[in-house]
């Protein structure tokens, strides 16, 4: 028996080598899933952990509130408020910069360095010194600003702080927990030379901002086991007074929540993919396991007379399969592991991380490894099973003819006269229904896989095309510290350059209704203005009707609020004050929670001359150069946003992400379908040898033998293409309402190009795995196929 | 003695076909010279191994000489190369094995058009079944007939086409002797009625009795020929 066990031992190496390309297009599929399992896991696994240890080092807030400007005597009023640890109040502001050498106004938010050293969000330096706490002109730049913009320590720039241009200098570079991810106000995406922050020593800071003794931004660190609301609310009731707007936790921490949802995608990748790969892996293993199994059915019982056992037959299948499995792991550890790791170094390079700790943990390693054995075996049991089985007998003995049928498709064939090689290709189709409709199930999930990453940039570009085009038609924001005056708007328009320009109000508010309570922005403008203007998703341009408030429908949804209901708004920062207004419109928008009025009925409401925050501009290109220096010295400007630049930025940093991603989707895409077609093409090869041989000296050229073999498979392959397609579009579907979040709700759209390129990826896919199968007929010795039985 | 058709088909000079195997060469054909003639049926006999499937399978264009040269009529098939040969296959030559070969998944009249569909001058199909017999079983599937009725259905395939030629390897070796007459009933028919040149190899020696001429061969050379002058019906031949 242990010589036995030997021979077997060996047949088993033998089959592995005999068939190393069938099982390698197995193992691909299966690593595929493997790697994905880890990759996904890995890198939000690296996130989650350099986060936290992020934040843990450099003491990352839970809360913070941005006031008006509240009195340094509230402090110890908020350290007493039960649950808080400790608390770092603040000065800041956004400034615009005037860089040298650079022509476009750059807006930065200034944040202060406390005299005694920060205790909260806590900058690590990277480059140069922190500034002296008595020095009036020195600044640390977070480094990618620094970076972009190439201001090194030693280096000068301008800055318009409170209406006053003053020279800083740079003393180094630093990155901070609180500032992972930086987003200028008034766009979409980050961009590091656009915008920036900048540490400041709080004396001077203060002094500039007419601050001292006092602060407009408090971060407060809890104490471990106490919850987190009734501190919002204490420091809400506490602050209100000075304008407070509203307190927020790490969840709506811009840069926090960015990360959140980082991570979250990359868990929902990492239990939607893998599963597909392991089924596709089942089922190949199944099918070319059954077919070895059948082909070995002589030798099987032959084993069985000389004394195997049924169990040694069983183990000695299941192990080929596992073999597979091993095989597949293998391949599926090392992808994973290096494409997890570089592609987390991808991100924290891209999230601005000052280092990434990085360690899979091993159980991923093991429940990876475990799911890819039990697929392979699972695969095999059915094989294993029935060989374990066999009846001597019945082994030595030809297995029954496989038994066909005629119905009334035949005879519909008939009438149409198909060719007798096309009958061959669809009664073996008829007569191995589950197998044809497993292959177009695979082939189909490959479709839909690349059908549902590359629906992205159609839904990115209606998104752009509202957002930016239909909706935001100005060439340029420009921002103010409070509101001011609506003289402003002629002020721009007399700027250089400018050829249009409208103002318009932008509030912050708490908004209430039933027990439903959200923070949102309200936008107040005149009706029929022209350059910033709320466009539906259906593209139609609305107006907030006088005497109450337009709701974006998905903040509606948020209120538990329709159409006619009295919903009471409270107004943070300068204008403090509670009303109730009637929702008089809802409005289906893409981006944010949007909520909007008209001007006249809000300057109503707050009694006051017209005022206005921000001014939308459309800009003479000609004159782009003297308009950003002029920006330079307008009085009272907070920032600036250049919306054709914001629109290059998404496009650039959603196109490089898109290359990636659909890179790796297309090789997981051609991977499942070199599995399938591959496999199935061989299995056809294998079964029809002698048919194939038959055709051959009936004197049928290679060509024409060759159709039935590729015919079938790429007959699946189109057959697979319409319920790839509407794979994808419901993968895209469920994609769209899982991204759907605060910020924007993704379009369905999916465009014909994203359809036909994924259908072009697998049935070239296809048509090449089965081309390759097809030079093995040039293989076949016709005359010894003749000489031997079935 | 029966007068001779006097029309060469195929003419073969100094045809050798050489298995190296490593350690030793086997000829299976050594310089074989033969000639056979238009609507001659002709037996070949001889040991296992000595060279009968070989030289069926070189005049079919299935297998190439390793020297030698053969014609069929004007056409030097040892210049032919693979597409010329299949060529010449589907224009000439109909093959009858020992295992029917027929295609699992096509029924008999399907199995039969396979070669009508593509032949330049066919019968139809239900015509070629019923030359052989089998009218009334042309929807069955393979499966579903007996081993003769499968090879009957193989003979009407290599004959719809009309070829000039039909080379059998064994045509009843699967079969019962009985079954066996019927389908050599059929090649007769078919040799008379078509005037197709017919080789059949054989190991039951009493078949030799229908032949035309019978072609003894022996370790790859041709032994002996025989011509019969009187031939026997198969009906009258009992292996
Ligand atoms: N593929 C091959 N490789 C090596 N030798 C071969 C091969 N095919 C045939 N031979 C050898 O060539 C010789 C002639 O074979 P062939 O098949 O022509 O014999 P045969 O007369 O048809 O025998 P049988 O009556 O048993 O069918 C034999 O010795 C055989 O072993
Ligand atoms: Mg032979």
């Amino acid at each position: 028996m242990v010589n036995g066990m030997e021979a077997l031992d060996r047949k088993l190496i033998r089959d592995f080598r005999r068939l190393w390309s069938q099982f390698l297009a197995i193992s691909l599929v299966l690593a595929a899933g493997v790697a994905v399992l880890l990759m996904s896991f890995g890198m939000s696994d690296a996130l989650e952990e350099t986060r936290a240890t992020y934040y843990e080092r450099n003491r990352f807030a839970d809360v913070f509130i941005d006031v008006n400007r509240a009195p340094n005597s509230m402090l110890d009023i908020i350290r007493n408020i039960d649950g808080v640890a400790s608390i770092e109040p603040r000065v800041t502001t956004y400034a615009t910069l005037d860089i040298p050498a650079k022509v476009d106004a750059t807006v930065a938010y200034v944040v202060s360095l406390p005299e005694n050293g920060t205790s909260l969000n806590q900058p690590i330096l990277r480059l140069g010194n922190w500034p002296d706490a008595t020095a009036t002109d020195a600044v640390v730049l977070n480094a990618p600003f620094g970076e972009a913009n190439n201001l090194w320590p030693g280096d000068d720039f301008t800055a318009t702080l409170n209406g006053t241009k003053r020279t800083l200098t740079v003393t180094g570079w630093a990155l901070s927990p609180e500032f992972i991810y930086t987003i200028g106000p008034g766009s979409l995406i980050p961009n590091d030379e656009d915008f920036g922050v900048i540490w400041m020593p709080e004396q001077a800071l203060a002094a500039a901002l007419d601050r001292t003794g006092a602060f407009n931004n408090l971060s407060v660190k809890l104490r471990s086991g106490y919850r987190l609301e009734p501190v919002i609310d204490a420091l809400d009731i506490f602050l209100e007074p000075y304008g407070a707007l509203g307190a927020i936790d790490r969840t709506e921490q811009v840069s926090n929540a960015f990360i959140d949802a980082e991570i979250t995608q990359l868990r929902t990748l990492a239990y939607t993919l893998p599963p597909i790969f392991l089924g596709i892996t089942i089922f190949l293993v199944n099918m070319v396991m059954g077919r070895i199994v059948a082909l070995e059915r002589a030798e099987i019982g032959l084993l069985k007379a000389l004394g195997y056992s049924d169990t040694a037959i069983l183990m000695h299948y299941l192990l080929l399969a596992s073999l597979v499995g091993v095989f597949g792991v293998s391949i599926g550890y090392v992808a994973g592991s290096w494409l997890s790791f570089e592609l987390a170094k991808l991100y924290a390079d891209f999230l601005k991380f000052p280092y990434l700790i990085y360690s899979v943990s091993w159980n991923i390693y093991v429940l990876s490894g475990v799911l890819g054995l039990i697929a392979a075996g699972t695969g095999a049991a059915r094989a294993a099973w029935v060989a374990a089985r066999l009846a001597p007998a019945t082994a030595m003995a030809p297995p029954a003819p496989p038994r066909f049928t005629t119905s009334w498709v035949d005879r519909a064939l008939h009438l149409i006269r198909v060719s007798q090689p096309t009958m061959m290709i669809l009664r073996g189709i008829i007569r191995w229904p589950v197998r044809a409709g497993l292959s177009i199930l695979g082939m189909a999930l490959a479709v839909g896989i690349l059908v549902s990453s590359n629906f992205f940039p159609d839904a990115l570009d209606l998104i752009i095309d509202t957002a930016f085009y239909q909706s935001n038609r100005q060439h340029a924001v420009l921002f103010f510290n409070d509101e001011v005056d609506e003289k402003v708007v002629e002020e721009a328009r007399r700027l250089p350059g400018v050829l249009q320009a409208e103002g318009q109000q932008v509030m912050t508010a708490v908004l209430r209704h039933e027990h439903y309570r959200k923070r949102a922005t309200i936008e107040a403008r005149r009706p029929g203005m022209n350059l910033s203007r709320v466009v539906s998703t259906n593209g139609q341009v609305v107006d907030a009707p006088p005497g109450g408030i337009m709701l974006s429908e998905r903040l509606a949804a948020q209120l538990g609020a329709s159409l006619g209901d009295v919903i009471e708004v409270k107004f943070l920062g300068v204008h403090q004050g509670t009303y109730t207004l009637p929702v008089t419109q809802l409005v289906t928008q893409f981006f944010g929670l949007g909520a909007y009025m008209d001007q006249t009925t809000a300057n109503r409401l707050f009694q006051q001359d017209p005022r206005v925050s921000i001014v939308n501009v459309t800009l003479d290109a000609a004159h782009g150069d003297a308009f950003q220096q002029s920006l330079k010295d307008l009085p009272k400007l907070a920032g600036r946003a250049m919306l054709a630049e914001n629109r290059a930025g998404f496009e650039d940093t959603i196109s490089r992400n898109i290359l990636i991603t659909t890179t790796i989707y297309a090789i997981l895409g051609t991977l499942i379908t070199v599995g399938v077609a591959y496999n199935g093409a061989r299995i056809q090869l294998s079964e029809r040898a002698r048919e194939l041989a038959s055709l051959r000296i009936l004197g049928f050229t290679k060509g024409e033998v060759g159709f039935v073999l590729v015919g079938e498979i790429m007959l699946l392959a189109v057959l697979a293409q319409p319920l790839g397609w509407w794979i994808g579009w419901g993968v895209a579907k469920m994609l769209t309402e899982s991204y759907t979040s605060d910020l924007y709700s993704m379009p369905l759209v999916v465009s014909a190009s994203t359809f036909s390129s994924a259908s072009l990826i697998v049935l070239t896919a296809a048509l090449v795995s089965v081309l390759i199968v097809r030079r093995r007929l040039d293989g076949i010795d016709l005359v010894s196929v003749m000489k031997t039985r079935e | 003695m029966t007068k001779l058709p006097a029309e060469r088909v195929f003419r073969t000079s100094g045809l050798t076909k050489v298995y190296d195997t490593g350690e030793v060469k086997v000829y299976a054909l050594d310089s074989v010279d033969l000639e056979l003639f238009a609507g001659e049926l002709t037996v070949l006999l001889g040991p296992s191994g000595s060279g009968k499937s070989t030289l069926l399978n070189i005049l079919g264009g299935l297998d190439h000489a390793t020297d030698g040269r053969v014609w069929f009529r004007d056409l030097e098939l040892t210049n032919l190369r693979d597409r010329g040969l299949t060529r010449y296959r589907r224009d000439h030559v109909g093959f009858v094995f020992q295992f029917y070969n027929l295609v699992p998944s096509l029924t008999a009249r399907e199995n039969v058009q396979l070669v009508t569909d593509v032949a330049p001058n066919p019968m139809r199909a239900e015509e070629a079944l019923d030359l052989v017999g089998l009218t009334h079983r042309m929807d069955h599937f393979p499966a579903q007939l007996s081993g003769g009725e499968q090879q009957r259905v193989a003979i009407a395939r290599a004959v719809a086409k009309r070829p000039e030629i039909l080379l059998c390897d064994e045509p009843t070796g699967a079969l019962d002797s009985k079954t066996g007459i019927q389908v050599l009933e059929v090649l007769k028919q078919v040799n008379e009625d078509l005037g197709t040149s017919t080789v059949v190899i054989t190991h039951a020696a009493e078949i030799r009795k229908m032949a035309h001429r019978v072609i003894w061969f022996q370790d790859g050379k041709i032994a002996n020929i025989d011509v019969n002058e009187t031939r026997l019906d198969p009906a009258e031949i009992a292996w």
